[in-house]
């Protein structure tokens, strides 16, 4: 009976990110950080050694996180566990799959591996999250076996311009995509770098054929309730809620700004007194080797 | 007809209004108390369990939706949301069980088979469906029925994957994540709310 059953299938990779729809995805980097995010609702964590924050002060290669403090945070929560590989690492990747991770980030968070190529995603029974800046890189990382897509946005900045700037370009795209004629759509493909099916789909659909949510620079309940008006499907926050005054209340705010995201009011009550939020970075006095959402191809 | 809600506060909510609405129903999403006026039969989608039990207690919806149900109301939950329907909830988690809506007399072990590397399709006989259905099941729960009133219609080898309790349906499987409108229908027109197509 047990051969009956069929693991590691598309719609089951692309299912569990459809049932984290509408939730927050927080980053943490210990067991207890863990314990806190679950507490305050959030749908997933992801579990890494250091906050993009501290990555981007502190320098150095990032790399995926060491398995035990991956194990410390699996054995604290109900709820799934995400960890990140490097781009292109696919040995990473095996060891996080062999690790039974529920999903795994190739994020541009961490020191790139691969300059050209990126994980072949349909290798792994275990489902991929991957950065997007537009339309093609979105594409292009689905063709590649991606079951969800994110902005990137610019990691641990606090500042939520560039994951605005990424969600306009997809979804610009996709509405453009919708009403274009079908006689052009090759020519799109080929421009955009993206997998002519692909192109078709989203032509016909008017939607990415995998859930696309927010990330990078997601501070507040508000710059959360923001994405999800612009389209997306839900948030991850990284460094906003633990590098911020109070994580515990603020984790609570952002989750309950974005199940209830378009009632101005009932944002405009979680708001509220949640102390000081992470101190941020204007993006034009990061030099552009720096930036992380240049990493990715 | 009266709308059919859909619990909209996190998870799988448009494939289950999609389904919907392939059947013909009117569909009203549900975040406030006020919006459970005026429908007919409430869908619980599947999500995160926490997170949608800490989100139904900080909008108000527990207690209304506990008392609708005591009194008949039809209400089907899929995965996350047939844990938020069962009295008991794993072994040692009272604290989450209390919370939560906790109609029906099933208890539900979360992840009963392993992390989403062990999520499977399989396809399953169901009570009532003439046909196999496909069944998706992520990080889904076992489903034991603690009382002789809970009928079981569907069970794979590890034991039951769906079932009813008078107006309370609970499936550890995703429909939703389908494009058959079977169980749906299945539900629907055993409350009364969709005619029988004969």
């Amino acid at each position: 009976m047990k051969n009956s059953r069929k693991e590691g299938s598309w719609e089951a990779k692309k299912g569990l990110a459809q049932m984290l729809k509408g939730g927050v995805i927080m980053d943490v980097v210990t067991p207890e950080h863990a314990l806190i995010a679950q507490e305050a609702g959030a749908v997933a964590v992801m579990a890494l050694e250091r906050v993009p924050s501290d990555i981007r002060i502190q320098g150095g290669v990032a790399r995926m996180s060491d398995p035990d403090m991956i194990r410390g945070i699996q054995e604290q929560v109900n709820i799934p566990v995400m960890a990140k590989c490097r781009i292109g690492h696919f040995v990473e990747a095996q060891i996080l799959e062999a690790m039974q991770i529920d999903y795994i980030d190739e994020s541009e968070v961490l020191t790139p591996a691969d300059e050209k190529y990126h994980v072949n995603k349909h290798d792994f029974s275990v489902p991929f999250v991957c950065g997007a800046t537009n339309l093609g890189e979105a594409l292009r990382r689905i063709g590649e076996g991606a079951a969800m897509i994110r902005t990137k946005g610019e990691a641990g900045t606090g500042n939520v311009v560039e994951a605005v700037r990424h969600a306009r370009a997809v979804l610009g795209a996709i509405r453009k995509l919708r009403v274009t004629p079908v006689e052009e759509l090759m020519t799109i493909a080929k421009e955009m770098g993206a997998p002519y099916d692909l192109v078709k789909y989203v032509h016909e659909n008017g939607c990415l054929p995998v859930v696309n949510f927010a990330a990078g620079g997601l501070a507040t309940p508000a710059d959360a309730a923001l994405m999800m008006q612009l389209g997306l499907d839900g948030v991850f926050v990284g460094s906003g809620i633990f590098k911020s005054g109070n994580p515990e209340k603020r984790a609570r705010a952002i989750v309950e700004a974005v199940s209830r995201f378009d009632s101005p009011e009932v944002l405009a009550e979680v708001s509220r007194n949640l102390g000081e939020a992470m101190v941020g970075i204007n993006i034009s006095t990061i030099p552009d080797e720096e930036r992380l959402a240049n990493r990715g191809w | 007809m009266s709308a059919v809600g859909v619990l909209a506060l996190q998870g799988g909510v448009a494939e289950h209004i999609s389904i919907l609405e392939q059947l013909g129903c009117d569909v009203k999403e549900i975040r406030t108390p006020d919006e459970l006026e005026s429908i007919s039969a409430l869908i619980l989608p599947g999500g995160e369990s926490t997170t949608l039990i800490s989100l139904l207690n900080r909008w108000e919806l527990t207690s209304p939706l506990r008392s609708m149900g005591e009194d008949g109301f039809p209400i089907f939950g899929t995965c996350a949301g047939a844990v938020l329907l069962s009295k008991e909830i794993d072994e040692k988690e009272h604290e989450v069980s209390q919370n939560s809506l906790g109609l029906a007399d099933v208890k539900a072990v979360r992840n009963y088979f392993g992390r989403q590397t062990c999520s499977f399709l399989k396809s399953i006989k169901v009570t009532g469906l003439a046909e196999p259905f496909p069944g998706v099941f992520i990080r889904a729960p076992l489903l034991l029925p603690l009382s002789d009133t809970v009928e079981v219609l569907s069970s794979v080898e590890d034991g039951p994957v769906f079932l009813r309790q008078d107006n309370l349906w609970l499936s550890s499987f995703h429909p939703e994540l389908t494009t058959d409108c079977r169980i749906h229908r299945l539900f629907l027109e055993s409350q009364g709310i969709l005619k029988g197509s004969g």
